[in-house]
């Protein structure tokens, strides 16, 4: 029974990738990208858009996994309640109005672009950071204790460590969502791939709205698998034993 | 304060906006359920069938959406929709299938083995038991996932305006063309309200849907 759905799940893979090169031929894609000049814009407008994405996603992982430890911490952990609650309802606001409220208060390009990223990539971070370092069970922190381990060894040790799962989860959420917001960052005139995607919508060019779209979708399938690869070194290899035996 | 100038002087307008945002959401859901929920159960029976379609689903959920609307363009013309309400509707229920799927299989997973045993016993066939044991127990969680389905897809409707979807994008894509703040912040904050008050809607019928037993059996885990 599974070895026939394998086979079926496989003839369907090929088939769908038998009919995107048919369809990539048909509406010229082609010949589009063959183009040297397009081609060259095609790779502008690539490299902004990754630019774009890496500045954000640095400084929001600061941010985030900042936030995150401050408020785990004995005399702040109070706070955290409210915090996370703030930070649900960041995460409620469409990407497009947070595009949207920021450009009307800085107006258009690509710093306003990047704070708009920026801002809305804190978000998943800091959550998982919040409920990652919360999750650690109080044995171990009370192993740590009795070890004789100061504040700063248990967070360096136990806690980041052990919540290092958590926390790579909202990376990786936070980095599909700020690669997909990115491609919006062309309406505040940032540039990007979403540049050949609206344009191609607005001119009703098929080739030139591809060029922009799978590219994208290439861009945020590869961060997905790389931030899954991440995992293998980041987390420890006794949570990662752990977690196959389970 | 223009902002809410603004709002009053179009009031019909925007609320019309906004009834259509929800239409387009709504239908979305509806569809998204309605497809979600049987393949949640149906994945339940083999486990390797369960990762290969949570993967696709996955692959779906990590495509952004105004690329995955760009490609439905030239997929869906040929049958005369490519751009408006249809693929709109499409990109949103293909979006909501991951939550969806996911909470219905990681929910019936989840029923106590004991529990599935008892209908045994008492003679339920596996169609008996699954309506009146296992998806009673299960609700509660899909409706979760339902409510991220829904808030997520409200904000990608709003993206749906590019592709003539309608919605309250409208507003913010006509208020980003004529650079006119207070239009895109009434879209903005009016999208956003959306969001927060179907948040919110969803967690009442999260409770609302929980069986009166499950939620006896808290009470008196926690108290």
């Amino acid at each position: 029974m599974d070895n026939l759905l394998t086979r079926v799940y496989r003839l369907i893979l090929v088939l769908l990738l038998l009919a995107a090169g048919v369809a990539i031929e048909k509406t010229g894609l082609l010949d589009y990208l063959s183009d040297p000049f397009e081609q060259a814009y095609t790779l502008t407008l690539i490299r902004q858009h990754v630019v774009m994405v890496a500045v954000a996603m640095v400084m929001a992982t600061a941010l985030g996994v900042t936030v995150g430890i401050l408020f785990t911490r004995a005399s702040l952990k109070r706070y955290a309640g409210v915090v996370m609650y703030i930070v649900g309802l960041g995460q409620t606001i469409p990407s497009l109005a947070v595009l949207a409220i920021v450009m009307s208060f800085m107006g258009i390009g690509f710093k306003p672009a990047l704070f708009a990223l920026f801002v809305y990539s804190v978000l998943p971070i800091a959550r998982n950071t919040l409920a990652g370092i919360n999750a650690v069970p109080n044995w171990l922190l009370d192993a740590a204790k009795g070890m004789g381990m100061n504040n700063r060894q248990i967070l360096w040790h136990v806690e980041l460590p052990n919540a290092m799962q958590v926390m790579l989860t909202g990376f990786r959420v936070s980095m599909v969502i700020c690669i997909g917001t990115a491609a919006l960052a062309f309406l505040i005139g940032a540039g990007g791939l979403g540049e050949h995607i609206f344009m191609g919508i607005d001119l009703m060019r098929t080739d030139k709205l591809l060029a922009g779209a799978l590219p994208t979708i290439l861009l945020a399938l590869v961060a997905d698998y790389l931030c899954e690869l991440l995992g293998y070194v980041l987390v420890p290899r006794g949570l990662r034993l752990e977690q196959q035996e389970a | 304060m223009e902002v809410i100038n603004y709002m009053v002087n179009n009031a019909a307008r925007c609320f019309q906006l906004t009834l259509e945002h929800l239409w387009i959401v709504g239908v979305a859901c509806t569809l998204a359920i309605l497809i979600g929920v049987p393949i949640g159960v149906a994945i339940t029976r083999s486990k390797s069938l369960a990762s290969k379609v949570l993967n696709t689903a996955n692959i779906f959920m990590t495509t952004p959406s105004i690329a995955l609307f760009g490609i439905m363009i030239p997929i869906l013309s040929p049958f005369g929709h490519g751009l408006g309400q249809v693929p709109a509707i499409v990109a949103l229920v293909l979006y909501s299938q991951l939550p969806i799927i996911r909470n219905t299989y990681v929910a019936i997973m989840n029923v106590p083995p004991e529990l599935v045993d008892a209908g045994k016993g008492l003679g339920m066939s596996s169609w008996r038991r699954l309506r009146e044991v296992e998806i009673p127990l299960a609700i509660p969680v899909i409706i979760a996932g339902l409510r991220t389905a829904a808030v997520m897809s409200i904000g990608i409707a709003a993206i749906a305006a590019y592709i003539g979807a309608g919605g309250l994008g409208v507003l913010i894509q006509q208020g980003i063309g004529r650079a006119y703040a207070p239009m895109i912040l009434s879209g903005a904050i009016l999208v956003s309200v959306l969001a927060i008050f179907v948040d919110g809607f969803m967690a009442l019928l999260e409770r609302l849907v929980t069986p009166k037993g499950i939620k006896v059996g808290r009470r008196m885990r926690h108290g």
